[in-house]
């Protein structure tokens, strides 16, 4: 447990130290975000259809901006080496290390996606749901990109194939995440789509640190 | 004690070494020569539990390392050709993590004592990125000194040591040795060590 709380805070240590990779992802959203209110126009009820569609696929793509550069530095210097060697199972260290990269990418997008929201003309109890679909959301993209980045470690261009591997991926994460914002506006309560999130979510924090310790080791040999 | 018998190597279509036999024992240190590309980093990795045998099998203390696996890997320290120290991070707080990772904890005055030994002293709050090559090896070769391990794997430690640094590493490996430690070690140099012996890929 020492070694993965380590690891967290290693890689929270490397995230100041290189500010810019976190903010790119940030402002990436941020604009991406912003661009459709402005391009559509201020026309308040097709905005508010759009909302939860614009604000989740934005996420996605900031997501995917950080993944090549999950475990290419570790890679690259050898401290992944050292995970697979440490008494501490690789599972259990890449799990700190796909928690350090929520904490980073993640985190950041739920915390700004009701300022973003309001762009849309959403109502308070709409950004609510769709800060709490982010919020079982977006740890998801981090473990399913965690896949796609240790399989692409060490492919050149692994860039582009990490979004062409991952992105389809998302989409369950995309309908479950956008539909409970839009049933919650519809009138029909989130709940169900937030369960079948928390449900994807379960499955994926089991599944998904097992798969990337497949790949990772496969990527080493 | 590190045993490994017949132990073959296959990387694309070629193959490297086969057949290959090699013993260890408490208080004596391989020393592994070959040309560039004969297969000395993927025996080392091999060894290491890094990569699996085509063929043969490594054992310690007389069990496999695959069965062993955790208590293996805690009596055994691998340092590769990249150095694992990350750029962006002081010597300190390499030398501290690396430590955490290897499940054991490290005190920021033994830690320091390290760093000092190996002439770091003044860079230890300097991120890496501004230290020279040999510096950085060094960061690494502090951690021989702080981290208990039974076995030492080495690929090519002496790189781009200067003269004293490469004196220091030999005292340690020699004391390491004395204390009945093991060690594996690649290298172009040859090594006025006790109790070596050369293996030739």
């Amino acid at each position: 447990m020492n070694a993965v709380l380590a690891i967290i805070r290693r890689d929270l240590l490397l995230a100041m130290r290189r500010k810019s990779e976190v903010l790119t992802a940030l402002f990436f959203f941020i604009i991406v975000a912003s661009l459709f209110p402005l391009g559509i126009g201020p026309e308040s009820a097709l905005l508010r259809t759009i909302a939860p569609g614009v604000i989740w696929v934005s996420a996605l793509l900031a997501t995917m901006l950080g993944l090549a550069r999950l475990f290419a530095p570790d890679h690259a210097d050898g401290t992944l080496e050292q995970m697979v060697l440490s008494p501490t199972p690789l599972g259990l260290l890449v799990t700190g290390k796909i928690a350090a990269h929520w904490i980073t990418t993640g985190l950041p997008l739920v915390l700004l996606a009701p300022v973003l929201g309001i762009q849309f003309d959403l109502d308070v109890g709409a950004l609510g749901v769709l800060v709490v679909a982010l919020l079982l959301g977006t740890p998801l993209l981090s473990l399913i990109g965690a896949i796609g980045a240790a399989l692409t470690l060490g492919v050149r261009g692994g860039g582009v194939l990490v979004s062409l591997l991952v992105l389809p991926l998302y989409v369950p994460a995309l309908i479950f995440g956008a539909g409970a914002v839009e049933s919650h506006i519809s009138g029909l309560g989130a709940g169900g789509h937030l369960s079948l999130l928390a449900a994807l979510l379960a499955l994926a924090v089991f599944f998904a640190p097992w798969a990337t310790t497949a790949a990772l080791r496969i990527s080493l040999e | 004690m590190l045993t490994a018998t017949g132990l073959s190597c296959v990387r694309g279509e070629r193959r490297l070494f086969a057949g290959l036999d090699l013993a260890v024992g408490p208080g004596e240190w391989l020393h592994v020569q070959g040309e560039n590309g004969a297969g000395k980093t993927s025996l080392l990795r091999i060894l290491a539990t890094l990569s699996p045998p085509a063929e043969g099998e490594v054992r310690w203390q007389g069990e496999p390392v695959t069965v062993l696996a955790e208590d293996y890997r805690r009596a055994m320290l691998f340092l590769g050709h990249h150095g694992a120290v990350k750029e962006e991070l002081t010597p300190l707080e390499n030398l501290t993590l690396a430590a955490q990772l290897d499940g054991t904890t490290l005190d920021e005055a033994n830690a320091l004592s390290a760093l000092m030994r190996f002439g770091l002293r003044g860079r230890e709050d300097l991120a890496v990125r501004f230290l020279s090559a040999g510096q950085k090896r060094r960061v690494l070769l502090a951690r021989l000194a702080v981290r208990k391990a039974t076995l030492w794997i080495l690929d090519e430690p002496f790189t781009a040591l200067d003269v004293k640094a490469v004196d220091m590493l030999s005292g340690l490996i020699e004391s390491h040795l004395a204390a009945g430690g093991m060690a594996i070690l690649t290298s172009h140099q040859s090594m006025p060590l006790p109790n070596g012996r050369i293996l030739s890929l």
